[in-house]
């Protein structure tokens, strides 16, 4: 990294020479703020067809995915014994099952209005891509939550799932009664692939703009990044 | 301690299930994929409240 005085690092940074730089850092920036045209990491104004309540089920879906996370991070707190046997450990755990069945109904109505509107088009075919790992990714990460309950109802669905796995040759290395390994799946492994994959789908959304309907301008086709109101 | 213990091992009763021929459903399952299939197309065919934006103009 480029030594700068504090006086006058405000300046530097801003400066043509920075942007210029070979640093690590001065390319991480670059990168950074290019993976979005400026003024598109939040948005203030949309086109108008995004006044649609078919556009809401995306961010509807986002936000019961935070709620999720938050429940879980608090569920992580107590523990097991703690979600089963205290009111409030009772709540969380209900507020975390209800969060993931609003996540997965959002996320298929979205998934529905986005595949009758084809919004693979206008070169976002690695945003539906992406949406449909998070989809795949989401459900496994819901599966391995059904294994963690610790009641018989875990054991049941674990033990069935066992079979199944078994007879495709993986039971070993992905063993559903293992309840430390899908602790630990639900709880580090698949949140991170999960994120990860959510990460880059909402970059190539706000990269490449909503997909408008079937039938109406997109405002990033013509080659300007700036939406129309 | 014991009695939520006793609370928590008891089976999660699966609920009345509708058959047609190969395809066996909960009516819980079925009620859910019903009401999202009605919100996709409220979703559709409702108006979207204008921005207060809009209206000024």
């Amino acid at each position: 990294m480029s030594r700068v005085p504090v006086s006058e690092r405000s300046s530097s940074m801003e400066s043509p020479e920075h942007r210029g730089s070979n640093t690590w850092t001065a390319a991480l920036t670059r990168w950074v703020e290019g993976l979005v045209p400026k003024g598109q990491w939040l948005p203030d104004r949309q086109p108008a067809y995004v006044a649609s309540w078919i556009y809401v089920f995306g961010v509807a879906c986002l936000a019961s995915l935070v709620v999720i996370i938050v429940s879980g991070l608090v569920l992580t707190l107590g523990g097991v014994t703690w979600w089963h046997t205290s009111s409030v450990g009772h709540f969380v755990n209900s507020v975390h099952l209800w969060s993931v069945e609003l996540f997965f109904a959002t996320m298929v109505i979205h998934l529905w209005g986005k595949f009758f509107m084809a919004s693979w088009r206008g070169n976002r075919g690695l945003t539906w891509a992406t949406g449909a790992l998070a989809f795949f990714g989401s459900l496994g990460t819901a599966f391995t939550g059904y294994l963690i309950q610790t009641n018989f109802d875990s054991q049941w669905i674990s033990t069935q799932a066992k079979d199944g796995l078994n007879a495709a040759g993986i039971g070993a290395y992905f063993n559903v009664m293992n309840l430390g390994q899908m602790m630990l799946w639900h709880v580090s492994l698949l949140p991170l692939v999960v994120g990860a994959i959510v990460t880059v789908h909402l970059v190539l959304v706000r990269r490449r703009g909503v997909a408008p309907p079937i039938g109406a301008t997109d405002p990033t086709a013509s080659g300007s990044q700036e939406p129309e109101s | 301690m014991i009695t939520q213990f006793l609370a928590v091992s008891e089976p999660v009763p699966a609920g009345p299930v509708v058959q047609w021929g190969w395809v066996t459903i909960t009516v819980a399952n079925l009620v859910v994929i019903l009401a999202m299939i009605v919100v996709f197309v409220l979703a559709l065919v409702l108006p979207f409240p204008a921005s207060h934006e809009d209206e000024d103009r």
